[in-house]
């Protein structure tokens, strides 16, 4: 259990300090969701941000941002979620490198390795204490949490920085498409879940958190935990399993008032998303979230953003498209993500 | 105490030897794998050396009983080599009463094989072989090493540079600690890539003699490939099923250089904060360490900087130390379990491990690494460094059970 005390997020949607919480919903009518991104002077100094590729600069802000709505001057250990790292910089290199073998410079071979964010923002914040990175395709952000929760519970740490970062690129896309799961081209995010065409919107973002066992001033809501489940064999086994981590929790199903579903516009997928859901919560109110962000590996970052502010707010924006009547008090959400279907990933969110 | 992390099995595939048993022979020996590039296909063939595990991605295959499959990157092959050996040494099967856990790191993943899809991409956005890229990212090898283990309840892989699989086993020792589960698979695994390769090279960090670490005329590192797994289980379990303990997780830190993206600070804070943090953690004075398996890259820059941090922590109390990365080369996401195997084969073995090719003493050092053999040392509790690009740096302790 943690309280998240502090949210710095760069997405597709309007959630840059100062914005209003997904209000009004941006849309974009685009081969993938591409983030609003800050004015970076803001928050890197222009002489070193001019080195920086895109990726890295988004996550030094995302996190400047996040620490500074926690009112903390730095963080007891930095962890990051990435299931790519900069895709933009291993492109350039292996561009580069072709089969002649040369390439001259080392800056995009520095960036594309994948600990670079946590490090980045390491080295601005001058931030001597734990630093890590996961990197495991759906699990990367939640086995951050995990990681977070640990270091809050050894007692090690008082405030965690914790987030979840992926970008696009139209390069990457381009091969992913070819592999089917994927729009095949632009689309507006907002027509997705009418859409009858195949694949997923492929989208960005850059959240981190602030996590504490200590409540203050500012605390949003309570990570209670972060749970992944790797190749269940059927619907059924993970329906099973979100009821039992319930329970380890003291919860059962009818406790979750809000879910924030796994589709993601793959119609194949989203069926087995339902499914779990249906068996596992069959009660719970449910809205969809990744027409407004995409789908890219550590999308649930995004998702836990906006869990944190609904429970802060009791109230649920027009943008997520809520399917039914509004829960009269939203004490409990659930998230959920996935990876083709093969790594499934939860994450409670509790007021 | 009470809620010690055990170590009951390990496995280990280098350029020194695809078993325990055969590193143990060539650390004896004093048989390094830093040679000519033999099997893999650069331009820097008779003009770079690297530390390349002997067998064919086919043999390697043939290793694990997948003949004919093309779907395996070399990454996950030495993966899965080194993790079944470390099941089978710890007598694991898949068992749903014992909550058991996968945590493997890697630097780069199935870049193996996506880098010779990129080659074809590049030409034409319609070409290259979608088999060679479905397996880039990071968490493809350790879900085959998962699936072949049988390992659903936790699976996850980090990756911060060299110090990777050094926080594999620092997460796995954490999660028993914290009684999230019993038994933790913990390691990493990396294949020699061009990418790598080149990118170092970029870098000017690659030795062209083959890495020298803690020598004054030391000119780089040597890229090596390879993969080690440790099997960790909580105390009880492990006295419970009477199992073989082959040493403790005893200490373990985490820390930040915050200095630079790839230099280390000329004072060595990153490497400092890590070994004063796991001695802390451990309860162990300086003078109980009795060697150091030093991260010593060869890098003019690591070697200084860990140096100067060994002797600021240690002062009067400095263990024989050596750096084993003149055996096995540099394996990156690998070389913190693959070094923590050797720590526990010095202490099993009862012996310290020379850093070859070493000649002349660092003028800025009062310190010198091993450079013979010790046989028939009490070796009690090992130290062992693992430090990486963007400041990473941990520490991880290793002790005998028996202590």
């Amino acid at each position: 259990m943690a309280y998240i005390n502090g949210i710095g997020i760069i997405s597709p949607q309007n959630t840059l300090p100062g914005s209003g919480f997904l209000e009004p919903v941006v849309e974009q009518t685009a081969d993938f969701l591409k983030c609003i991104e800050p004015v970076y002077k803001t928050y890197i100094d222009p002489l070193a941000a001019r080195r920086l590729s895109r990726l890295i600069k988004m996550g030094i802000s995302s996190a400047r941002i996040c620490i500074r709505d926690a009112g903390i001057e730095m963080p007891d250990a930095i962890i990051t979620g990435t299931g790519l790292g900069s895709i933009e910089d291993t492109e350039k290199i292996l561009g580069e490198m072709r089969q002649e073998e040369r390439f001259l410079n080392p800056t995009p071979f520095i960036q594309s390795t994948y600990n670079t964010i946590s490090s980045q923002i390491a080295i601005n914040l001058k931030c001597h204490h734990y630093n890590s990175t996961y990197v495991h395709r759906a699990f990367s952000f939640e086995s951050c949490l995990v990681d977070a929760m640990l270091q809050l519970e050894e007692g090690s740490s008082e405030n965690v920085l914790a987030g979840g970062i992926d970008e696009m690129t139209i390069n990457h896309l381009s091969i992913i498409r070819r592999l089917g799961d994927w729009k095949r081209g632009p689309m507006s995010n907002l027509d997705l879940w009418r859409s009858d065409t195949p694949g997923a919107l492929a989208g960005e973002g850059a959240a981190y958190f602030i996590l504490s066992l200590k409540k203050t001033g500012s605390t949003y809501a309570t990570v209670e935990t972060a749970e992944t489940l790797y190749k269940p064999a059927s619907s059924e086994q993970t329906a099973g399993f979100i009821k039992e981590f319930l329970y380890q929790h003291g919860l059962s199903p009818e406790d979750i008032d809000l879910v924030m579903m796994g589709n993601n516009g793959n119609m194949e997928h989203d069926q087995v998303c339902e499914d779990i859901i249906s068996l596992a919560l069959p009660r719970a109110s449910k809205v969809l979230y990744k027409h407004l962000c995409g789908e890219y590996h550590t999308v649930s970052g995004f998702a836990l953003y906006t869990a944190s502010n609904i429970l802060r707010g009791q109230s649920i924006p027009g943008a997520l498209q809520l399917e039914s009547p509004a829960p009269d008090r939203i004490n409990n959400i659930l998230i959920h993500n996935h990876f083709r279907n093969v790594d499934h990933a939860f994450i409670l969110v509790r007021r | 105490m009470g809620n010690h992390v055990m170590i009951t099995g390990y496995g280990i595939i280098s350029s020194i030897g695809l078993n325990a048993g055969d590193v143990l022979g060539s650390l004896i020996d004093g048989r390094s794998g830093i040679g000519e590039i033999t099997r893999f296909q650069t331009i820097h063939k008779g003009n770079l050396p690297l530390a390349e595990v002997s067998k064919s991605n086919e043999e390697l295959l043939s290793i694990c009983g997948l003949q004919g499959r093309k779907d395996y990157t070399r990454t996950a092959l030495l993966g899965i080599i080194a993790a079944k050996q470390a099941a089978e040494m710890a007598g694991i099967k898949p068992d749903k009463a014992i909550p058991t856990g996968l945590v493997s790191a890697t630097t780069v993943g199935g870049m193996d094989r996506s880098e010779n899809f990129y080659a074809s991409f590049r030409e034409n956005p319609l070409k290259g072989r979608l088999r060679d890229v479905i397996n880039h990212d990071c968490g493809d090898s350790t879900e085959r090493i998962a699936e072949i283990l049988g390992i659903w309840d936790f699976v996850t892989t980090i990756s911060t540079a060299c110090s990777s699989s050094a926080n594999a086993i620092m997460l796995g020792a954490e999660l028993i600690r914290a009684g999230k589960l019993g038994r933790v698979i913990a390691g990493g695994t990396d294949a020699v890539t061009r990418f790598t390769l080149n990118g170092f090279n970029t870098l000017m960090i690659l030795d062209k003699e083959g890495c020298r670490p803690f020598d004054e005329n030391r000119a780089g590192l040597t890229i090596g490939e390879g993969a080690a797994f440790l099997v960790l289980e909580s105390e009880d379990l492990a006295v419970k099923q009477g199992k073989k303990i082959y040493g403790i997780v005893s200490g373990y830190a985490n820390a930040n250089d915050a200095y630079h993206q790839t230099a280390s600070s000329p004072e060595g804070t990153g490497a400092s904060l890590a070994m004063s943090g796991a001695l802390e953690m451990s309860g162990l004075k300086p003078s109980d360490i009795n060697y150091i398996n030093a991260h010593g890259t060869g890098t003019q820059n690591n070697d200084l900087s860990e140096g100067i941090a060994i002797q600021k922590t240690f002062q009067e109390h400095v263990p024989p130390f050596s750096s084993t990365k003149s055996f096995t080369g540099h394996t990156l996401g690998a070389a913190g379990a693959i070094e923590a195997v050797i720590s526990l084969l010095s202490i099993q073995h009862h012996c310290i491990f020379p850093n070859l090719r070493w000649t002349d003493r660092m003028k800025e050092l009062q310190i010198e690494p091993v450079s013979m053999l010790i046989k028939d040392i009490d070796v009690k509790h090992v130290l062992s460094n693992s430090f990486g690009f963007g400041g990473n740096s941990s520490s991880l302790i290793f002790s005998d059970v028996n202590t």
